[in-house]
């Protein structure tokens, strides 16, 4: 009973090996070359176990985010019971941070998911009907390259007003040009290559052209760009928040902690410094993470 | 014999440049009023220098640039976008082609198979019967299928992806093919191989080649008809066995004298055509040869030649020919001396 049981479990695995070997399609070899990559094996854990400690903060937090005691006000690292210390309203530092990446990953994550698909589509337009789309599409977009990324989130979301549908809305705004510019120019090299012809020539219509041929080829290194530029999505989220623009107290964010802590700076300068260290973690990870992704996806290499 | 395919003055200028009001300011003439014939199972040998039209032309067939002008039928059938014609998707299932570089004209991220899948697809074939048909194509053209169908256009060797290339223009099962400098980009043994892989599909699926190339040695061997492209125009074609042992206009005399010599040590006399090809924006008046010609006469700058038969089938624009309507002015006037080159 055993022994069959053994063989067959051994038998099964065999053939799932197999199917494995058969069937490792492109992404399946990219994913194999980013596992042996250690720095971006550890950016990718570390960015997990952020998402996993945002996402769980309600369990994991030791304290609710918005308690605090006036008798604790910023206690030092290491005090017994708030380990990473406590802030200006004496709010456990911990709990904060934990609720705070809720906020931060997703004002980090969120504008630049739906720039991603949004710039991309303009950019496929763009690229490869040319001509009028490629002058209306490109020339829109360069209209917001006159003003610096970050004036431009300070101004839409003055504008607005506000608030964190507003702060998305601004941060979305800003990140649709470089990717549809990026997406663009991508998909222009790749509607000159022959392939595309020999597509064409097969008697394909330009729908299934991009569909088969053209996306494959773009959505790679427009994601790599994309991946880059969470981290900068991050560092204005937390500025729109420093400014008062993006969410409101007494909500946990990386970016508002770092500005209420700003006075403390003289008191407890490591206290104050903890949000920002968070976001450079996250942003650093995103970086290093997005350098990687390209090796591997470079796959004439 | 009525031909199987029968191309009449094809013709494209690409404008380049614009003015403020998107009018073109200049244009490249790129074909000039190409006609010809191409008769079942024939292959169809197109030469010339880079720069001539050649592949200009094979994209025109295919529809993948649009023609400014000319007809294109297949057995009688006119195809085109005009209205009127039988749609362009009808001519692509029945011509395919096969491009130069044989990198970028597989997509990187399909495998072979996907690939050569992909064509029989769009026509309506299950994607069961369209693998299946992929590896027996595979098996065909010389390439293992257990081994070859997961692989990636990037683990493949030059000449491996140019006989992947021809499986996936075979596998709409086309009548014509057109071959685009198909085995120039290949080293010699390779090219050997890939042309006699070539002659034996023909004679399989009995095809009609359309074989450009700048190679003459390859076309003579490939071809049964030739036709000599100069600028856009075509200035001679005829039967390769005729045409190659009696040139008759000087251009192509001149591009077979170049052909090196075949027996090391032999010192040939070789013609030697002064300067590059005249500007294709601003071709020149008259015989479009008459610039680098060594027998042009005030005629040639002033009247363009009309094509004259040689012999048979054999047929060559040139006023130097006997069958020309200004051949007796021709031979009246004086030759126009070249300057000595420096």
């Amino acid at each position: 009973m055993n022994s069959t049981t053994q063989n067959l479990s051994a038998q099964a695995f065999a053939t799932a090996a197999e199917t494995a070997a058969i069937s490792r399609g492109y992404w399946a070899t990219v994913w194999m070359r980013l596992k042996r990559d250690k720095v971006s094996v550890a950016c990718a854990l570390v960015l997990l176990s952020l998402v996993l400690m945002a996402v769980f903060a309600p369990l994991l937090a030791p304290y609710d985010p918005a308690q605090g005691t006036m008798l604790k006000r910023l206690s030092a690292i290491g005090t017994t019971g708030h380990w990473l210390g406590t802030d200006e309203l004496g709010r456990d530092m911990l709990s904060r941070l934990m609720y705070g990446g809720q906020m931060s990953l997703l004002m980090g994550l969120l504008p630049v998911f739906i720039a991603f698909l949004i710039g991309t589509s303009l950019g496929l337009v763009a690229g490869f009907f040319g001509g009028w789309w490629n002058t209306l599409i490109m020339r829109t977009t360069d209209v917001f390259f006159a003003f610096p990324a970050v004036l431009l989130a300070i101004a839409i979301s003055g504008a607005l007003g506000a608030g964190f549908v507003n702060a998305i809305l601004s941060l979305t705004l800003v990140f649709i040009p470089p990717i549809a510019r990026v997406a663009e120019s991508v998909t222009t090299s790749v509607r000159n290559l022959d392939f595309v012809d020999a597509a064409r020539a097969s008697g394909a219509n330009s729908f299934t052209i991009i569909r088969v041929h053209v996306l494959g080829n773009v959505l790679g290194p427009v994601f790599i760009y994309a991946t880059s530029l969470v981290s900068v999505c991050m560092i204005l989220a937390a500025g729109l928040s420093f400014l008062g623009l993006g969410v409101k107290p007494p909500v946990a964010e990386w970016g508002l902690m770092l500005n209420t802590l700003r006075q403390s700076i003289y008191v407890q300068p490591w206290i104050s410094v903890l949000p920002g260290l968070m976001i450079f973690i996250t942003s650093l990870c995103f970086n290093l993470l997005s350098d990687g992704l390209r090796g591997a996806m470079d796959i004439k290499r | 014999m009525s031909a199987l395919l029968r191309v009449q003055d094809l013709k494209k200028h690409f404008p380049i440049g614009k003015d403020l009001f998107g009018r073109p300011t200049q244009v490249v003439h790129a074909v000039e009023s190409v006609s010809f014939d191409v008769e079942k199972g024939r292959t169809l040998g197109i030469v010339g220098e880079s720069g001539c039209g050649k592949s200009t032309t094979a994209r025109l067939l295919m529809h993948l640039i649009e023609p400014d002008e000319g007809r294109i039928s297949i057995r009688g059938k006119e195809f085109g976008n005009i209205g009127g014609r039988h749609p362009v998707a009808q001519l692509r299932r029945q011509m395919q082609m096969v491009f130069q570089d044989s990198y970028a004209s597989l997509n990187p991220r399909l495998t072979i198979e996907d690939s050569i899948a992909f064509g029989p697809q769009i026509h309506g074939v299950s994607e069961t019967l369209a693998r299946q048909q992929a590896r027996d194509l595979l098996d065909r053209v010389g390439l293992n299928p257990s081994v070859f169908i997961r692989r990636y256009p990037h683990e493949l060797s030059g000449g491996q992806r140019q006989r992947v290339n021809i499986a996936r223009a075979l596998a709409i099962k086309p009548e014509i093919v057109i071959l685009d400098e198909a085995v120039s980009a290949l080293d010699k043994s390779v090219q050997a191989q890939v042309l006699n892989l070539l002659s034996d599909l023909k004679k399989e699926f009995e095809l009609t080649y359309l074989f450009i190339s700048h190679d003459l040695n390859v076309v003579q061997y490939i071809s049964d008809d030739v036709m000599v492209m100069y600028l856009g125009q075509v200035v001679e074609s005829g039967p390769v066995a005729q045409l190659y042992e009696n040139p008759a206009h000087p251009y192509t005399r001149a591009l077979l004298n170049s052909v090196p010599a075949q027996t090391p040590g032999q010192s040939k006399n070789y013609i030697v055509l002064e300067g590059d090809p005249p500007n294709p924006i601003a071709p020149p008046k008259g015989c479009r040869f008459h610039p680098r010609c060594q027998f042009a006469k005030a005629i040639c700058a002033e009247k363009e030649p009309e094509t004259v038969k040689v012999s048979g089938s054999h047929k060559a624009a040139c006023f130097k020919l006997p069958g020309s309507v200004d051949h007796q002015t021709y031979i009246r006037l004086q030759e126009v001396s070249h300057e000595p080159r420096g």
